[in-house]
């Protein structure tokens, strides 16, 4: 924008060329920004040997998806997905229904000390993962929970971010809503579900697809709580296509990386406008 | 007041599950964090005895904190002024009406995709010596490239985590920023055009000051996942080279496999608060810094 004004006044040629020396400066940074993607991408798409050889590895010739094809195989990848996918998708469809119950309590009830649980849930944001996963690990040993998907999900079933975020939304609808409601016999559940819910269906999409992709993404835990090959998720899974000191074989680490992001980036680019959303709800006001 | 008694079963009812599951997944073990803090156990892991309040100090002087303390306020240090300055600029750059634009945006946000250890091992895979995309087409300008490799060398190590990371944290910091630039008053822009701002004046006086609390945001995401760097250590590099663990930072410490503590609960527990704790200072120092120069919104 502050540059609108620059090009309005500048004239002819000169606008010209300015125009073309920033598309010329996009379209570099945009290359140096895709670089490890597409040499990965294209390193997966070609044979163990072709993969080695460079420049000609960064070359779209010759493609090919053994490669991809033998990472499936031999790491499992099947597996891994779909443990991550079962995984991810409980998380975040318990961490919507605690966010929306616990949000729905801080918005609409006028229960005695709701503004000191309030800041004491605000309070555990402060406590990062890094501090709490060094007892986590024995809780979850004293439940049995270590190699179990119990251990992979129920740690991260509910959000101080995704309570904060719904109560912000249940907050914008007019409380003589809810008073009328009640006035008509309509229940909390009642409520909830056919009014307040509806209302905030963006900020859920958004709630959803952060926790989805953050439980997707996640490292530490699960390199935690999971060491047999049956629970691994594909973040932890992948490494082991890492085989130390056979470079020959570095080029499965590219199929697996392949695999792992792609259905991400689709999803991505899907919802593009709910992950905006989402990563800036916490950044424009104050 | 007797709606708000009334109001009582159903807030018990709805607060459960998340009160529950907060206390036990991270109240409780920060507390208990904070107990074990105390303890000193032997070489086995099973005798323990308290150590006290001291055993804080004593894990804090120790060289190996010291050590992974420096590792990870320098990774700080790598990380956080270069990937704000780069998130600016191309939010700035990308920031402009011309066709094609949402291509580049899209492009810049890419790597909001990627996990950490997707890049990790993208980057894993790019630097290795021997075979890797770089070591071939940059060694001319970079020898360490080839040779030890960029993530076998002591001295460079650290900075191949650091590009990593920034490189992770690009499509995030983008994001964020066009988000706050897209929030900025377009009469802003046109006053100070009328009062005869150039282009320069305008960023400074205009840009950068209602970007404040969308750059203070980034500053604080990015500080808190420097300071967390777990992940890429692991697959980067495993905290080496050895002997000097140049990549070893604080979370690597208390949790890689074969970390010196690694099976010590008490020295583990310590640390974790202490990391805890330096995290807190650098958030308050940087809310408390920066907060004053912070705008938001009108």
């Amino acid at each position: 924008m502050a540059a609108d004004v620059t090009t309005q006044a500048s004239f002819g040629t000169t606008r010209g060329w300015r125009k073309a020396g920033r598309y010329a400066l996009l379209t570099v940074i945009a290359a140096i920004v895709l670089f490890p993607i597409y040499a990965v991408l294209l390193q997966s798409l070609k044979s163990g040997k072709d993969s080695l050889d460079h420049p000609r590895s960064l070359l779209p010739v010759d493609l090919t998806l053994d490669t991809i094809r033998s990472a499936w195989t031999s790491g499992d990848l099947g597996r891994l997905m779909l443990n991550s996918l079962f995984v991810s998708g409980a998380v975040t469809l318990g961490v919507i229904v605690t966010s929306v119950l616990a949000a729905y309590a801080f918005a609409f009830l006028r229960f005695p000390g709701r503004d000191g649980v309030f800041v004491l849930f605000l309070a555990t944001m402060l406590v990062p993962a890094e501090v709490t996963v060094v007892i986590n690990q024995r809780t979850a040993d004293s439940f049995g929970w270590i190699n179990s998907y119990l251990g992979l999900i129920v740690p991260s079933l509910a959000s101080t971010f995704g309570v904060f975020l719904v109560r912000q939304v249940f907050l914008q609808i007019p409380g003589e809503l809810r008073e009328a409601a009640a006035l008509d016999g309509v229940g909390h559940m009642r409520f909830l579900w056919e009014v307040a819910t509806p209302l905030s269906r963006p900020t859920l999409g958004a709630l959803g697809l952060f926790t989805f992709l953050g439980s997707w993404n996640a490292y530490l835990w699960p390199s935690q709580v999971v060491t047999d090959e049956a629970h691994r998720t594909i973040q932890i899974g992948l490494e082991r296509l890492k085989t130390p000191g056979d470079i020959s074989k570095v080029n499965l680490v590219t199929g697996g990386l392949v695999v792992a992001a792609l259905p991400i980036f689709v999803m991505l680019v899907a919802f593009q406008r709910q992950l905006v959303r989402g990563l800036t709800a916490g950044a424009v006001k104050g | 007041m007797t709606r708000r008694w009334r109001d009582l079963p159903p807030a018990v009812a709805m607060l459960g599950a998340s009160v529950l599951l907060l206390g036990v997944w991270t109240v409780y073990p920060l507390v208990r964090a904070i107990q074990n803090g105390h303890l000193r156990c032997d070489a086995t892991g099973r005798r323990c005895r308290d150590a006290g309040w001291g055993q804080f100090s004593d894990v804090f002087m120790s060289n190996d904190f010291q050590h992974a303390l420096g590792v990870t306020v320098k990774l700080v240090l790598l990380t956080v002024p270069a990937g704000l300055v780069l998130g600016v600029g191309l939010a700035v750059l990308a920031d402009k009406h011309l066709r094609g634009i949402g291509v580049f945006r899209t492009i810049f946000s890419s790597t909001v995709a990627t996990s950490v250890a997707v890049a990790s091992l993208v980057w894993f895979v790019l630097l290795q010596p021997e075979i890797g995309v770089f070591s071939d087409l940059l060694s001319g300008w970079i020898p360490a490239l080839k040779n030890p490799g960029l993530l076998r060398d002591p001295d460079t190590a650290l900075p191949a985590v650091a590009l990593s990371s920034i490189w992770a944290s690009l499509g995030f910091t983008f994001i964020v920023i066009t988000a706050g630039l897209q929030s900025v008053p377009k009469d802003l822009y046109e006053s100070a055009y009328v009062d005869g701002a150039g282009g320069v004046r305008r960023f400074t006086n205009v840009t950068l000051p209602m970007l404040a609390p969308s750059m203070l945001f980034v500053t604080v995401v990015l500080t808190t996942r420097a300071l967390q760097t777990y992940g890429e250590v692991a697959l980067l590099t495993a905290g080496g080279p050895e002997p000097d663990k140049s990549t070893t930072t604080i979370p690597f410490l208390i949790y890689g496999r074969n970390s010196i503590i690694h099976n010590d609960l008490g020295l583990k527990s310590a640390a974790a608060v202490l990391l805890f704790l330096i995290s807190l200072v650098f958030a308050v120092v940087q809310f408390r810094g920066l907060d004053k120069r912070v705008h938001y919104g009108r």
